[in-house]
């Protein structure tokens, strides 16, 4: 149920993977549709010839160096479910 | 046992009690921990507190360390070591840090303890704090007011007197802001002087961790522990940190501020405005040439913030899903049943807005209408500060529009929230750096609320807002004011 603007928020909350109750994507649809109003502003903008930086300033690489960090124990111990030293999943592939 | 004349000194003031042992680190944590049981549950700045860990780290800890003894409050966004780290989100209960943040690191090695986790809005998303799925917090100045936010606990507990000095995190001002309507010292450094290893990611092309004290040279201090090169951060700058200290004291002389004339705009309250003039006025007369300066793309800087700043989160906040770590939603039926209820039972509504924002304009079909063009926008937007700043050393303009505002005043219309932060968000979108410091008061039914200036500086030029800032400061009053509930709190 799209409002305004072509944003369909129930469309893209299931992309996002969250779910919203019906009232939630109502109040939401509104309130971006009004934020994606504002922001048409710039469209005004000239940006012809503006080379787009990602970053304010440039990206420095570290070496692809192995070091010691955390155990198996330690990337599990705040799993909601483990087991075997794995996290565990409803299953996926019938 | 420390009292309110205690608590009320900076981290300066503090160290040479400390160094000539007239005040022992664990006498300062039981201080700390006696004001919070007495006047948090009014204010709410802190989420929790770990009290035993403290107190081992103050019994051993070696006061001659520029930091030595001194507890910080960390924001619950930055990892401590065994503590929880909430995000001030049901989503990530039950969660405990695995590892200490670099910034946690650097604050050890400098002789610091991290002292309690303070609130937040949601993941950093706001301005009022008010977005905190745990917890609210007041305006100590006026308890019917909210502390700014995001980091309102940060800026709530610095000044109260419920921690000598925090750190926060500012993302498009959450922590200048916070820092002005609590009426403290609030530096967001240049993007890249801080590690960002350790700060749970909300938009990782403008989030920077930084210090809220109650005094510049504080700021300082504390810059001077957190600042550096991480490898594991990509963007940190591998340049050198020079001793922020050093300029402090520096008279003003030959030192030109610009004010832009676009933030001279309509909205701003008059006794903020008032409140700036004089601040002007003042720098002038301590030896500061005043100019008038263009930023031209002001008024396009909160569109592009809100389209970048929710497009990154809408990426860095996927990994919430219920698998590896907080909340996760019960007897999933399958695994999107399993994505989708955890992450609307986990997140809070602001932080599902920004995050299909942030997928839209992402999407295809939308990315060169928004994102792409909000880029391009944001490329003029740091061109303007390069151009001004070839003519001056720093700007100057209020932090906030307004002073406090009411508890749910603006928390129904997230788009009147946005636009409330109109100065700070500038400077995260250009990477440079910034600082909030008290310059009065606006007086409104009764109560006395804070107001701050901001001064921006360029990128790596912290020392010179910090000298201009402190000979502000110390030509005035404004940071010895503390909250009545401070100044008035009972003992145990």
């Amino acid at each position: 149920m799209a409002g305004n603007s072509d944003l369909d928020v129930a469309y893209v909350a299931r992309l996002a993977r969250i779910n919203l109750t019906k009232d939630e994507a109502e109040i939401f649809q509104k309130q971006l549709d009004d934020v994606l109003r504002y922001v048409e502003k710039l469209r005004e903008v000239d940006v012809t010839g503006i080379d787009v930086a990602a970053h304010a300033l440039p990206v420095v690489f570290r070496d692809d160096a192995p070091r010691d960090w955390f155990t198996a124990e330690q990337a599990l111990g705040n799993a909601p479910r483990q087991a075997n030293g794995l996290f565990v999943v409803p299953k996926v592939v019938e | 046992m420390i009292g309110n004349d205690l608590l009320a000194l900076s981290i300066a003031d503090l160290q040479p009690l400390l160094r000539r042992r007239e005040v022992s680190p664990r006498e300062v944590i039981d201080g700390l921990r006696e004001r919070i049981e007495v006047i948090d549950g009014n204010l709410g700045a802190y989420l929790s507190l770990d009290v035993e860990a403290a107190i081992k780290e103050a019994e051993r800890a070696n006061v001659d360390l520029p930091l030595g003894g001194i507890p910080i409050a960390i924001k619950d966004i930055i990892n401590v070591m065994s503590q929880p780290c909430t995000c001030a989100s049901k989503i990530l209960n039950g969660y405990r840090a695995p590892y200490d943040a670099t910034v946690i690191q650097k604050l050890r090695a400098a002789g610091a303890i991290p002292f309690g986790k303070t609130n937040l809005d949601e993941f950093a998303m706001g301005s009022s704090t008010e977005n905190s799925a745990l917890k609210s917090t007041r305006n100590p100045w006026d308890l019917s007011r909210v502390p700014g936010g995001s980091s309102g606990g940060s800026a709530t507990a610095v000044a109260v007197g419920e921690a000598f000095g925090a750190l926060g995190s500012d993302t498009g001002g959450s922590i200048r802001q916070p820092a002005a309507l609590c009426g403290v010292v609030g530096l967001k450094p240049t993007y890249g002087r801080v590690s960002r290893f350790g700060l749970v990611a909300f938009a990782s092309s403008l989030d920077q961790v930084g210090p809220v004290t109650k005094t510049v040279r504080d700021a300082a201090l504390i810059l001077n522990a957190i600042g550096g090169h991480d490898p594991q951060d990509s963007i940190s700058l591998n340049e050198p940190v020079p001793d922020y200290l050093a300029e402090l004291g520096n008279d003003l002389r030959g030192v030109r501020l610009g004010v832009p004339k676009e933030y001279m705009i309509e909205g701003i309250d008059p006794q903020v405005r008032a409140a700036i003039d004089a601040a002007v006025k003042q720098l002038n007369s301590l030896g500061a040439e005043i100019v008038e300066v263009s930023l031209p793309s002001t008024e396009y800087a909160i569109a592009v913030y809100y389209i970048i700043a929710t497009a990154e989160a809408s990426a860095n906040l996927a990994r919430f899903d219920g698998v590896r770590y907080g909340y996760r939603a019960e007897n999933p039926k399958d695994v999107l049943d399993l994505y989708g209820r955890t992450r609307e039972e986990g997140f809070g509504p602001e932080v599902k807005r920004r995050i299909i924002l942030g997928t839209y304009v992402l999407s295809s079909g939308y990315y060169d209408a928004y994102y792409l063009r909000a880029q391009k926008v944001r490329e003029l937007i740091r061109q303007d500060f390069a151009r001004v700043f070839q003519n001056v050393d720093a700007l100057i303009s209020p932090t906030s529009p307004v002073a406090a505002f009411k508890l749910g005043e603006r928390s129904a219309d997230p788009l009147q929230m946005y636009l409330a932060d109109i100065f700070t968000i500038a400077a995260n979108l250009a990477g440079i750096c910034g600082i909030s410091i008290p310059c009065g008061f606006a007086e409104l039914n009764g109560h006395r609320l804070p107001i701050g200036l901001q001064l921006l500086g360029k990128p790596l030029d912290e020392a010179r807002i910090l000298q201009i800032a402190h000979a502000y400061e110390q030509s005035t009053d404004w940071h010895k004011a503390r909250p009545p509930i401070a100044s008035n709190a009972p003992r145990l």
